[in-house]
């Protein structure tokens, strides 16, 4: 059996866009991308929720040859991207409220069906996303979101992971990590940082509703995050897409971090990256350069008082469990093929 | 066509009738009658197109038609009671974002103690949303106004609530009068909306504004709500015009002229109240009444003229201000600001208490003498209040309030007539 | 104005009997006015509904305390509810039983309403017969219109099929036509 031809740069696992065909180059190497977020926005510094933002939203875009709107849950990416009487939108975009993006894009998607109808088509040639933060979409939006799913109306639905409430100053979501510090989750007292046992694993949960497409993805693949959004563009009905997005400021991480950290989160295994379909799962990227959980906590201050004369080397091990569960779960290592 | 038939079903054909795009519904009694209609209508091809999405709350239902309003469909729900406070952070933004929705509250009370039946604490709640919020009389008046609501909202880009009392009205089987395709289609022209989620012009809706404009924004929704006062009686007028029967507009007086005592109400109680006036009135009892149709925006000035002439006014509410009484009251004593009228607030029906001809005719001989309190609640029973107020004073765990009452009343479902006919 | 009550239990057919009546009214070219006693009932549970006919448009929208008719579609009701509550003295009753108003005890109110207007009517018998279920709602207004003359039967007929469809309306006709029937005879040789 012939190997695969890897391209790998030194130092990144990034596919050099130079190294590619045109065809297969990102969307973003296009000159003739639409710049659906564009630039002048008022996001940080090494924001990984504006980056993956950008990537999703143009590749759906292109995907859907710009006939795309967006409903846009409160939070980061709405107040950063529309500072009254300024916006960054280049497609029609509307923010309702923190909890029903899902139900505004289900709405929007009931529309446009009508008027596709009405003009004599069986389904509408404009398409729907709906995004929000971990916040927008595993809690208070999390009834819309479920709704939407089982009606399996015609909506994308993107959620930007920074794994807590950053907008409101960095307070614990339902993403959270177990250890991580919050502003209502301190360091403080024998189990410091959000508890164990607790969150939830929204993919998953997407997933249990047999919708068409679910992926996770993170801003350190970003060839992968096009494609998915593409192949979730190609289909019909409710597809959920979850993008790790690390957050300089919530997490106390450099912003020149926010590619590594998300690489990271995938190459530990606490951010399993995987594809599913209808049900079941379908694909999921394998770890290629395993790495232990110690080495992405350390970049992060949410995480600094499991480290140090008073660390807690414990904590620190009991993270690395979860990370070793999510590999065994999703198969995150290749079985070693004999030669 | 005149035709016998459940309010709830007359306004659903009068809501199919007016083309909606888009229906969302979360079953809620008294609600789901108009609901459950409409879907028929969808599923069985007669109201087409049309998404009729069965959501998972009454906030996705008001989010959906968030949602579907600013991508250009018309857009329809209804709820009630506890549905209606359920959406209200809905409410208040598609209210902001001058979304055109149409919803139906089907009135009923708010719980706990939890109530299925009518008043009007609900909508009463959302008086400040921004919503324009009409009442209706009958069950005729309540298919007119959803006809002339979706006018009225699209027109003004505003959204708007027809208040009907649940059961008395939405379950009441009575005869109404459906127009024809032909002459909905003439009244209510096609939607045109100011604002559009729109590929060829792609527009940001739901910026966050600062303190620079916020108060601009706010101002410029009353100074819309203003124009309404204006435009709902000229649209109740066309309508009259194109379907040859009054409804709708911002008050009605009945028997005003001359009247010393002239009582305020909404609603399906005016109909009662009518009956009661004209008996009184046979008796040389000098009363009129004044129908509130349009509650918000609030017509103050129509309502200064109704009751200008007369020595005392009686509000009759369904609802109340816990705390300070009466919630018309206020705005109707406003209304008369300046001018010297003895005022009394009569709170009624709450939770479905049944408003009785006998015990408004002895409130209003009552007023007339000038004998009523300024604050009373028609047909309360004081027996079992005392009771509990003795109770509390005696033992520090009373318990549950609601519980109590009901086992001082005894069992009430076999009751036939309802407290104070007897 | 004639304002009639129907007393029933959840399951009974209580608030459709009502509709019907209003519906066979509005048929006859009557306003009419119909309403449930708006409770989360359940099967079982007692039930009250109300219809008002009249020749001008109906106004009141109370409760019906003073009935000049009364629809009694279970006889076991009257151990437990009131149902003579308010009653008019020349009004009407109709209860669904075997047993005669002699039987159940019911004298010193046939009294005060004199001969020929309280009458019973094996109504879900009839109904087990023609339908196949004790659904005596239908069956008791063929036997209300033979009793009161407020409506037809030919207008009760036609509010059946304006409820029913298919097969259930043209048995629920059959069998309130039977009731007609019966109780038109019954009433003859009584008077």
């Amino acid at each position: 059996m012939t190997q695969e031809v890897k391209f790998y740069q030194t130092g990144t696992f990034t596919v050099g866009n130079r190294l590619l065909d045109e065809g297969q180059r990102t969307v973003q190497a296009s000159v003739a991308r639409s710049n659906a977020l564009t630039s002048g926005h008022r996001a940080c510094q090494g924001c990984g929720e504006a980056l993956g933002a950008r990537f999703a939203v143009d590749a759906a875009m292109r995907a859907t040859q710009g006939q795309l709107i967006a409903a846009n849950a409160t939070g980061c990416l709405e107040v950063f991207s529309t500072p009254y009487p300024e916006t960054s939108w280049q497609l029609p975009w509307l923010h309702s409220l923190f909890g029903n993006a899902a139900a505004v894009g289900s709405g929007i998607a009931a529309a446009l069906k009508v008027k596709a109808i009405k003009a004599g088509k069986a389904q509408s040639e404009v398409r729907v996303i709906a995004q929000g933060g971990d916040g927008g979409t595993t809690d208070i939006g999390f009834g819309c979101l479920s709704g939407m799913f089982e009606r399996n109306d015609d909506v994308l639905y993107i959620c930007y992971d920074n794994e807590g409430y950053m907008n409101t100053g960095v307070q614990r979501s339902s993403a959270t990590p177990p250890g991580a510090r919050t502003a209502t989750t301190v360091p403080l007292g024998p189990n410091p940082g959000e508890e164990f046992g607790r969150g939830k694993n929204v993919p998953l949960i997407a997933v249990a509703h047999g919708i068409p497409y679910v992926a996770t993805a993170t801003v350190a693949d970003l060839h992968d995050l096009e494609a998915k959004v593409e192949k979730a563009m190609s289909l019909r009905g409710a597809r959920y897409l979850q993008i790790f997005v690390p957050c300089p400021l919530g997490w106390g991480a450099a912003s020149c971090d926010t590619i590594r950290l998300a690489r990271l989160a995938r190459e530990t295994g606490l951010f399993p990256v995987f594809e599913a379909e209808h049900g079941e799962i379908a694909s999921v990227t394998k770890i290629r350069h395993p790495a232990k959980v110690e080495e992405y906590l350390r970049l992060q201050k949410r995480f600094a008082h499991l480290f140090g004369a008073h660390g807690r080397p414990d904590i620190i091990a009991r993270i690395q469990g979860i990370a070793d569960k999510n590999i065994k779960r999703f198969g995150l290592i290749a079985e070693e093929v004999a030669p | 066509m005149i035709d016998q038939m459940e309010g709830s079903l007359a306004v659903a054909r009068a809501v199919a009738l007016c083309r909606p795009e888009v229906i969302c519904a979360y079953p809620i009694s008294p609600q789901t009658h108009i609901v459950e209609g409409l879907g028929a209508l969808v599923k069985g091809g007669t109201l087409a197109p049309c998404e009729f999405l069965n959501v998972e709350s009454e906030f996705a239902a008001m989010s959906v038609a968030i949602g579907s309003s600013a991508a250009g469909a018309r857009t329809y729900t209804a709820t009630a009671s506890q549905g209606l406070l359920f959406m209200v952070e809905a409410v208040y933004n598609a209210a902001g974002l001058g979304l055109p929705i149409v919803m139906t509250v089907a009135n009923r009370a708010i719980g706990a103690p939890i109530n299925i039946w009518n008043d009007h604490s609900d909508s009463m709640s959302q008086r400040d949303c921004g919503w324009i919020q009409l009442f209706a009389e009958s069950n005729q008046e309540a298919l007119d106004l959803h006809i002339q609501a979706f006018r009225l909202a699209e027109e003004m880009s505003m959204p708007v609530m027809v208040c009907m009392d649940g059961f008395i009205l939405t379950h009441a089987y009575e005869q109404v009068d459906m127009p024809t395709q032909g002459e909905v289609d003439t009244f209510l022209p096609p939607y045109e909306p100011r604002q559009v989620l729109d590929l060829a012009e792609p527009v940001s809706i739901g910026a966050m504004v600062g303190p620079e404009a916020f108060m601009e924004v706010r101002y410029l929704a009353h100074a819309k709500q203003l124009m309404a006062l204006e435009r709902i009686p000229e649209i109740a007028a066309e309508f009259a015009e194109t379907f040859g029967r009054q409804a709708g507009g911002l008050v009605r007086g009945y028997r005003t002229e001359d009247a010393e005592t002239i009582v305020v109400a909404l609603g399906s109680v005016v109909g009662t109240l009518e009956e009661t006036v004209d008996a009184l009135r046979a008796d040389g009892v000098s009363v009129g009444l004044l129908s509130i149709r349009s509650y918000r925006p609030f017509p103050l000035a129509a309502v200064r003229v109704a009751l200008a002439g007369a020595k005392r006014v009686v509000v009759l509410e369904k609802a109340f201000s816990v705390g300070i009484g009466g919630v018309v009251s206020g705005d109707v004593r406003m209304a008369l600001s300046g001018i010297q009228v003895q005022g009394y607030t009569v709170v009624a029906g709450l939770g479905g208490r049944a408003i009785m001809q006998v015990s408004l005719t002895r409130m209003l001989k009552e007023a007339v003498a000038d004998k009523l309190g300024p604050l009373t609640f028609l047909d309360l029973d004081h027996e079992i209040v005392n009771r509990q107020i003795a109770r509390e004073a005696a033992t520090r765990r009373s318990g549950p309030v609601a519980e109590n009452l009901l086992r001082d009343v005894g069992t009430v479902a076999a009751m036939v007539s309802p407290r104070g006919a007897a | 104005m004639i304002q009639i009550r129907i007393h029933g239990r959840g399951g009974q057919g209580v608030v459709t009997a009502a509709e019907m009546v209003s519906i066979a009214a509005f048929e006859q070219g009557k306003f009419a006015q119909a309403f449930p006693s708006f409770g989360s009932e359940r099967t079982g549970a007692p039930v009250v509904s109300f219809c008002r006919i009249d020749d001008k448009p109906i106004r009141l929208r109370e409760p019906i305390s003073a009935p000049d008719a009364l629809i009694v579609q279970d006889a076991h009701l009257l151990h437990q509810v009131n149902v003579f509550q308010g009653l008019k003295n020349d009004g009407f009753v109709l209860i669904n039983s075997r047993q005669t108003w002699a039987e159940m005890g019911l004298d010193e109110i046939a009294a005060r309403l004199g001969p020929g207007r309280l009458v019973t009517l094996a109504a879900s018998d009839i109904a087990m017969r023609h339908i196949g279920r004790p659904l005596p709602n239908a069956v008791l207004l063929g036997g209300f219109a033979a009793l009161t003359g407020i409506i037809t039967l030919e207008a009760v007929v036609h509010a059946i099929g304006d409820k029913f469809k298919g097969d259930v309306a043209k048995r629920n006709i059959a069998a309130a036509t039977e009731a007609y029937a019966t109780l038109s005879h019954s009433l003859e040789v009584s008077t």
